[in-house]
């Protein structure tokens, strides 16, 4: 079928017509190295070696599989969660974050710089930063620095900097302006590590490469556990990096569903709304073509998510793809079920979530009734509640941490 | 009918009066329409050559903070891509200097290239420079540009290898516009001028193109040193913070001395 011969981007960096390269000329060279780079370490067994090692011993992987048994009443599909939590750094975000510093290295770079939205990818940064003895300097909307201060501060206890950026909404967006703009300041030395399967070519496809692991451990663990593939797979979709990383795991498996879930904030029909792939229009963001919350001018929008994390108007390349091809389908929950989810969770399997997963937990929870004791779904729990404890409180009036 | 908007003859004439064109940069609708064409006019009387006219979009990954806040301004004050269109037309039809545009690709993609060319050349404008459009990417929004006789201009940057530098230029039009140093624009570093002399010299053995250079350009001594080997220089992120803050004939009188003192820096060539 046309997937598997569309599964690595073209030589201009196309899935279909989504991704490219949208960048200035100053950035050209240090992409074109990049690829080369890439091409060249993922064709080198001794680079793979080393980040698997890392993601071993390091990491914590592989991450286990878990049977969510509590967590729908009455006849319903197993609900497996594939436990992204349980890594270091609390999240998937670290498994990208190794193979590019490693990537890094590989190029000379000695200081790696980021974007991060709720904290995660700048922590996932940071971390591998200090561990290689690499400067690290992290960009981060100012209105994000006040809502995830103890991120912020967890990011300076590893020995890395943050920026607060001040220009447009002050946000993920704006953040990954400002790390591109320092990019093409200092790209002799600097190795831009973007957290998401966003940007120009080769960082979706590679972002993707290091979190296909996800997809590939899920696979043969539930094969082995259960003897079959699972029906539905789930997961929630920002710049989609966890998404595609178990995707990967069952793309070419057609007999099961892939179900991406975006963050539909106070409602899809809403201005407020960070579901780019269910509301909003093809166009250019941060390097790519893909699907974008924006005006009829092509003026980006402002989004809304209560999870920091899926707070991003755009979406990587390939799952618009593998939305307009029909082989994932895309679906949005909005604040009140991801927050219901949380606390479910919660209390019934006694696993805070991230509230970026609680919104793959949400709508799992249906599919789950809906399919039936026969099926079986896999939902990718892509990080642990910690860091949204003090959102969560604030909501119900309490506050933890000043 | 508007006047001969070309950007083959503002070179032409500079080159005439033995100097380089001065090119300075402004937003269309910072802070709102009326002082964007006080201001084109207090920039064409002072001298200016060439303006480039940037339409405001809200993530310009080629532009500094200044330009970016101004861009803000701009959208705030309900800018769309059809005003910066007839504030340009506007501006041609009262004399004002050639006019270049500047944005970036989403808003053209959105705009419709073929729909935006038809609109640029009827305004009179010269000519769009589209900054985060890759020689890779031209095919898709050049044509109809290239068709209805505007120029576009391509950036070459310090990172360029020389071979790709060769190639953009033979791709470029009306002239070719060297970024002198790595970054964004704004007045944060000093232009490197023995590099940019360098890479002026060894463009010139591959085209036959007018050489305009760009980037963290603030003073007129810049402008003096830029000017001396460049055959345009173009002065953005200070020519709006020169009026940052005003409206109007204030704005206009604040852009016109400053472009003035730009212009008196720009050297006489032998």
């Amino acid at each position: 079928m046309s997937i598997q011969t569309e599964q690595t981007p073209d030589a201009r960096g196309y899935f279909g017509r989504f991704g490219g390269v949208f960048v200035p000329e100053v950035l050209m060279e240090a992409l074109a190295r990049l690829e080369q780079a890439t091409r060249e370490a993922f064709a080198d067994p001794a680079f793979w070696s080393e980040y698997e090692g890392l993601l071993r011993d390091y990491v914590g992987r592989p991450s286990p599989i878990y049977h969510a048994e509590r967590l729908v009443d009455g006849p319903h599909a197993p609900i497996i969660f594939k436990r992204e939590d349980t890594n270091h750094t609390g999240a998937h975000k670290i498994n990208n974050t190794v193979g590019q510093a490693l990537l890094a290295r590989r190029m000379g770079k000695t200081r790696l710089i980021a974007e991060t939205g709720a904290g995660q990818h700048g922590v996932a940064t940071a971390t591998i930063g200090a561990k290689m003895g690499m400067q690290v300097d992290v960009y981060m909307g100012a209105v994000d620095v006040e809502r995830q201060a103890l991120n912020v501060y967890l990011m300076k206890l590893l020995g890395a900097t943050v920026y607060p950026v001040e220009s447009g909404t002050r946000t993920l967006k704006d953040a990954t302006n400002e790390a591109f703009r320092e990019w093409a300041a200092r790209v002799e030395d600097t190795f831009y590590v973007i957290g998401s399967v966003v940007g120009a070519h080769p960082y979706p496809y590679l972002v993707r490469e290091f979190q296909k692991v996800i997809g590939v451990e899920a696979r043969a663990q539930i094969l082995e556990r259960y003897g079959r593939l699972p029906s539905d797979v789930v997961a929630c979709v920002g710049g989609g990096s966890n998404a595609m990383g178990i995707f990967r795991g069952f793309v070419d498996d057609g007999a099961v569903n892939l179900w991406g879930v975006e963050a539909a904030g106070h409602g899809v029909r809403e201005i407020d709304t960070a579901a780019s792939l269910n509301a909003g229009s093809v166009g250019i963001l941060h390097g790519s073509r893909s699907y974008v919350l924006q005006d009829g001018e092509g003026q980006v929008r402002d989004t809304h998510s209560i999870s920091a994390g899926l707070d991003y108007p755009g979406v990587g390349p390939e799952h618009s793809f593998l939305k307009d091809s029909g082989r994932a389908r895309y679906v949005a929950i909005d604040d009140d079920d991801a927050l219901a989810a949380f606390h479910h969770t919660a209390r019934r399997e006694g696993i805070v979530p991230a509230l970026e997963s609680a919104h793959a937990i949400a709508f799992a929870q249906r599919l789950a009734a809906e399919r039936g004791p026969d099926g079986l779904i896999v939902v990718n729990l892509s990080g642990r509640g910690d860091k949204d404890v003090r959102t969560v409180a604030a909501l119900e009036g309490t506050e933890v941490l000043k | 009918m508007i006047a001969s908007g070309g950007i083959g003859d503002v070179f032409a004439r500079a080159r005439a009066e033995r100097r380089a064109a001065l090119i300075p940069y402004v937003v269309a609708g910072d802070p709102d329409r009326e002082t964007t064409l006080a201001v084109i006019d207090a920039l064409t009387q002072a001298g200016a050559d060439l303006i480039e006219l940037g339409i405001p979009y809200g993530d310009p990954l080629a532009d500094g903070p200044t330009i970016a806040a101004a861009g803000q301004r701009a959208l705030g004050a309900g800018i769309k891509f059809a005003d910066s269109i007839e504030i340009a037309a506007q501006a041609r039809a009262r004399g004002a200097a050639p006019i270049l545009f500047f944005t970036y690709v989403n808003p053209v993609d959105h705009y419709g290239a073929e729909r935006f060319a038809r609109d640029a050349r009827d305004a009179g404008a010269a000519g769009a420079i589209v900054p985060d459009v890759p020689l890779e990417e031209l095919d898709a929004f050049a044509p109809p540009l290239r068709a209805a006789g505007l120029a576009i201009p391509l950036l070459i940057a310090p990172t360029t290898p020389h071979a790709r530098a060769a190639r953009i230029a033979a791709a470029s039009s009306g002239f070719v516009y060297l970024v002198s140093r790595l970054g964004v624009t704004g007045a944060r570093r000093e232009p490197d001028v023995g590099w940019v002399a360098a890479e002026i010299a060894r463009l010139r053995t591959t085209t036959q193109l007018p050489i305009a250079v760009g980037f963290g350009i603030s003073t007129p001594a810049h402008v003096a040193a830029i000017g001396a080997v460049a055959d345009g220089v173009v002065v953005g992120s200070a020519v709006v913070d020169s009026y940052a803050g005003s409206r109007g004939d204030e704005a206009a009188a604040k852009v016109g001395a400053y472009a003035a003192s730009l212009r008196a820096a720009l050297p006489s060539r032998g």
